[in-house]
């Protein structure tokens, strides 16, 4: 088990980690949305989404409840399939595969495992594996499905267990945590997968309030010293505003408003946005 | 009237041996058949579903002891073979009637296991065998537990229509005491009752503990 001492090293490894990171907007997107449209029954709630996302860029997602934020980052981890349009991933078409006569088919479960490998997410209501302690949910998915040695997939998972402070937990199980250390168990156990980009799904909002400090500083870590790309749903503005390379504005079913933090946050002239962030801030 | 309960249990207890042993065959195969039958009607194919949802049905919708019956008698006039010894076709009966209930037991513990569990093992990039074998049944076992060990008295209870078809458990021997002995026929089915009472301690204890566990067990 971790001890004190432990979890200050590794706290002093990262610091000496961090990378000022400058989004290369010339490279490849590692995620291209084109047109994608998605309907649930009658109802049509994305309505065209275009959006590139750079290696290395964080994306926060903002908008009214309701408008699609989180349907857009499941469609990336493949837990919805969009209705129209293509998401490309790396170069490969995410939900739609060539068949032998290069007709483009509706995309297997194995096409799926193939490009799935790349995407990690954390959802808002943690999802931790209940019947398993805490190091096992993070050592589980090494060994099943990145067939890593136990103990290999063991050490990993301490170091990153450690990274997220809850080196001391290891042999907890989930129900006996508060909401802010699931939350960072479920980061730490996303994370050892390495990923090269994470989906956040506001991982705050069912939090205690005094308990989003401690998992948005965990964010705030990765988002200086990891060089994976991020895209966050939040409704944490200021939060947004000091990590996000880029902002998006979801409204009517379209990307209404997207540009560095400060234009789409501070400067958008935008009535809807404007709206939206005063009846913010008014909470 | 108390003197013959010695000679009673004496004599029905020559059943002892049939009625444990019918009952953890008949167990075992009815949890088999369960997983089976439970797992394949959540399959993505409608053949295996529609299969399986006729055999749970037809035994769910039909009696027991009917069922017995074809297969000890109608079966064997209409196709003039011998299936099974007796004590067999007990087990595969009872094993197929208990099945068909404990399916439904097993299909609707792994479906009210919480989305979220699949959703995040899908994020992780299980595949779906991983995500049953190690996410899915282990939790659903734990909400599966209270209906096991109560079908599993049921199942003990279910034993003694083997009797019927001449299957020499410890109400048949009851029987044939009784037959010989009518004047202690009360005394015969109270030793029996408190004899099968016994037999389900265990079973009554077991499934307790299993309440327990589920209560702690899983998302649901
Ligand atoms: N599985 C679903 N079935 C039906 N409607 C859904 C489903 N998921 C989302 N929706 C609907 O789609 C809309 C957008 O949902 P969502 O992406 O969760 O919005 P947000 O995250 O921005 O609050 C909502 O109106 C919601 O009710
Ligand atoms: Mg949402």
């Amino acid at each position: 088990m971790a001890t004190r001492e432990e979890e200050m090293t590794t706290q002093d490894q990262t610091d000496e980690e961090v990378v000022e990171q400058e989004v290369d907007y010339n490279a490849n997107p590692i995620v291209s949305y084109k047109d994608v449209h998605k309907s649930f029954g009658d109802v049509h709630v994305l309505k065209g989404i275009n959006l590139d996302i750079y290696p290395s860029e964080k994306i926060a997602i903002i908008g009214p409840s309701g408008s699609g934020k989180t349907t857009i980052i499941r469609m990336l981890m493949t837990l919805e399939e969009p209705s129209e349009g293509d998401i490309i991933v790396d170069g490969e078409n995410l939900w739609k595969m060539e068949k032998g006569n290069g007709e483009m088919v509706r995309a297997s479960d194995k096409h799926l495992h193939g490009i799935r490998d790349d995407i990690g997410m954390v959802f808002q209501h943690f999802n931790l594996f209940p019947h398993k302690t805490i190091l096992n949910n993070c050592v589980m998915p090494l060994t099943s499905v990145r067939k890593m040695p136990k103990n290999e997939a063991i050490e990993l998972s301490k170091e990153m267990l450690s990274r997220v402070g809850l080196g001391d937990k290891l042999d907890m199980y989930p129900s006996s945590l508060s909401g802010g250390q699931k939350q960072r168990v479920a980061m730490a156990r996303a994370l050892v997968m390495k990923p090269k980009i994470m989906l956040f799904d506001e991982v705050t909002s069912a939090l205690d309030p005094e308990l989003v400090g401690e998992v948005l500083e965990v964010i705030r870590d990765l988002a200086r010293t990891e060089e994976m790309a991020m895209v966050m749903v939040t409704h944490e503005m200021d939060f947004a505003l000091e990590i996000a390379d880029r902002v998006l504005f979801l409204d009517g079913g379209k990307i209404a408003e997207s540009g560095s933090a400060s234009e789409v946050i501070e400067h958008s002239e935008n009535p809807r946005l404007q709206d939206f962030l005063k009846r913010f801030r008014a909470d | 009237m108390f003197e013959s309960v010695p000679d009673i249990i004496r004599y029905v207890i020559q059943g002892f041996g049939v009625t444990t042993s019918i009952f953890l065959a008949a167990a075992a195969f009815s949890y088999v058949m369960a997983f089976v039958a439970g797992l394949c009607r959540l399959s993505n194919i409608t053949i295996i579903r529609g299969i399986t949802a006729v055999y749970v049905e037809f035994f769910r919708g039909t009696s027991l002891i009917v069922q017995l019956f074809w297969l000890q008698y109608a079966i064997p006039m209409l196709l003039g073979i011998n299936i099974a010894s007796a004590w067999w076709i007990g087990v595969i009966a009872i094993g197929l009637n208990y099945g068909a209930y404990l399916s439904e037991v097993v299909r609707t513990s792994v479906i009210s296991v919480d989305k979220g569990q699949t959703e995040a093992s899908i994020a992780l990039n299980m595949t779906r065998f991983q995500r049953m074998r190690l996410v899915i049944l282990p939790q659903a076992l734990r909400l599966m537990l209270p209906e096991f060990g109560n079908y599993s008295i049921q199942i003990l209870k279910g034993t003694s229509l083997v009797s019927l078809i001449g299957v020499t458990d410890i109400l048949y021997f009851g029987d044939v005491y009784r037959s010989s002995n009518l004047s202690e026929g009360a005394m015969v089915y109270f030793i029996l009752l408190i004899i099968y009472f016994i037999i389900a301690l265990p079973l009554i204890y077991l499934s307790k503990k299993g309440e327990k566990i589920a209560k702690k067990g899983a998302a649901t």
